[in-house]
């Protein structure tokens, strides 16, 4: 199973990384989501402050569901969906290499929203390791919760519209424990930060479970 | 006799849709066997339904000696299907998608260079991405495909298509080549001229069935020109 995630996750990086989908549409999104609600919240500074990680979030969680429509989209002709099929690998494997290629790029996004936020709205991280941590739990909870969905929706003609209405409300949880313990973290108030990692871990390993689990059979109804 | 294919009666659905309608067929190991029909006919949903990718819902279906019913999904790693819609990345080039398919399969890399040697891919193309090449290219990147993996059964959904005259010698010879290894060929044609002489037998479907099945050209010997001639003269005065 991990040698097959290995392989579908080179595979899927690479195709990204060729096709330059993520760099020059997914990235600029996320930035401009994130600039738009800067200027619909105003200039004051202290309004931005506050509303910084929710903000970060919710760009995060709209990259969510790009990057998990460009995901599904690699094997969307019936060639490559039947080629995976009849290769013999392991859904189990392929569900996990396909969470990995997002979550990769999700971290890339984040990167960029992370800086982003730092010199737009003017906010300082006080606990490092707290926002650092959430992010993880985060990006893989929200990586395996797009994927599942993802297969879910792949067999149907209106998968595009289809996907954002399935996995945005899924994943508020991860919005909401998101955005306060980023708040946590910018504030070094960690007791109540690292509570809400207790959302974002069992978010991310349930997903995981029953992504593992479901895969396989999505795969042979899409 | 080591029977590759074993459909009896064989029902299957595609979606809502009877497919396959009480299908017979058997094709032993290292048999070559042309399915020709019209449009409709059900001859993809054979290949589909021999892949174990469309579901078959009752009579008997063994293929590889796993019962598709009960173990659609292990027969899977053994078979290759080259169907209209060529299993490739676009944004992959031709080395790396042969490479994926059969690190996939868990085979060994080594024939993928000659496996793209073998299809006429040479030079550049095997570094070219996919998405550049044309039609016929592609098709030989899809046959490379099944030639580096060297399944035990041969599934292909009119080879012919898009391919040029030099290709289609190629295809004749590499089915040739795999059936003279002990794997079994099942294709499907439009163009009967081109497949009944590779294939040991013809079957002709129809409305999800197997209508006749008749001796194909493969083995037979080379008509005497004599004799080719002998048979125009007669064909004219009739």
């Amino acid at each position: 199973m991990w040698r097959d995630a290995l392989l579908v996750a080179g595979k899927d990086v690479r195709i990204e990384l060729r096709s330059r989908v993520a760099l020059w549409q997914v990235l600029p999104f996320a930035v401009l989501v994130l600039v738009l609600f800067g200027f619909a919240l105003g200039p004051g500074p202290s309004a931005l402050r506050v509303a910084a990680p929710g903000l970060y979030w919710l760009a995060v969680l709209f990259t969510t569901v790009l990057a998990t429509q460009r995901s599904m989209a690699i094997e969307s002709g019936e060639g490559t969906r039947d080629g995976l099929r009849l290769s013999g690998i392991d859904p189990a494997g392929v569900f996990l290499g396909k969470v990995a290629a997002v979550a990769l790029q999700l971290v890339a996004v984040q990167v960029v929203l992370g800086a982003g936020i730092v010199v737009l709205f003017d906010v300082h991280v006080a606990t490092w390791w707290l926002a650092l941590v959430a992010s993880l739990l985060a990006t893989v909870g929200l990586s395996a919760a797009g994927v599942l969905y993802g297969a879910l929706s792949a067999g149907l003609r209106v998968r595009e519209t289809l996907l954002p209405l399935l996995v945005l409300p899924i994943v508020a949880p991860v919005l909401i424990a998101g955005s306060r313990a980023w708040s946590a973290a910018l504030s070094g108030a960690v007791a109540s930060g690292a509570s809400w990692l207790k959302i974002l871990g069992p978010f991310a390993a349930v997903y995981l479970a029953v992504g593992v689990a479901l895969y396989g059979p999505l795969q042979e109804t899409a | 006799m080591d029977l590759a294919v074993h459909f009896r009666a064989a029902v299957a659905l595609a979606g809502r849709f009877p497919a396959l309608s009480g299908a017979d067929l058997d094709v032993a190991a290292g048999e070559i066997v042309a399915v020709l029909g019209p449009n409709g006919a059900g001859k993809t949903s054979l290949l589909r339904a021999c892949a174990g990718l469309v579901p078959v819902t009752s009579g008997e279906a063994v293929v590889l000696g796993c019962d598709l019913r009960s173990e659609r999904t292990a027969v899977r790693r053994r078979v290759g299907l080259l169907g209209h819609d060529p299993s490739l990345y676009d944004e992959l080039t031709a080395l790396e998608n042969v490479r994926f398919a059969v690190r996939a399969a868990g085979g060994a890399t080594t024939r993928v260079g000659t496996a793209l040697e073998r299809l006429g891919l040479t030079g550049r193309l095997p570094r070219t991405p996919v998405m550049r090449m044309s039609a016929g290219q592609r098709r030989r990147t899809a046959l490379a495909v099944l030639v580096a993996r060297a399944p035990e059964l041969w599934l292909l959904d009119e080879p012919h298509a898009g391919l040029d005259a030099d290709a289609r010698g190629i295809v004749g010879s590499l089915l040739e080549e795999a059936a003279c290894a002990g794997a079994a060929v099942v294709l499907t044609s439009h163009e009967p001229d081109l497949a009944e002489p590779l294939a040991d037998r013809v079957a002709l479907m129809s409305g999800g069935r197997i209508a006749q099945v008749r001796a194909g050209g493969r083995h037979r010997p080379p008509a005497e020109p004599v004799l080719v001639a002998l048979a125009e003269e007669t064909a004219d005065v009739a």
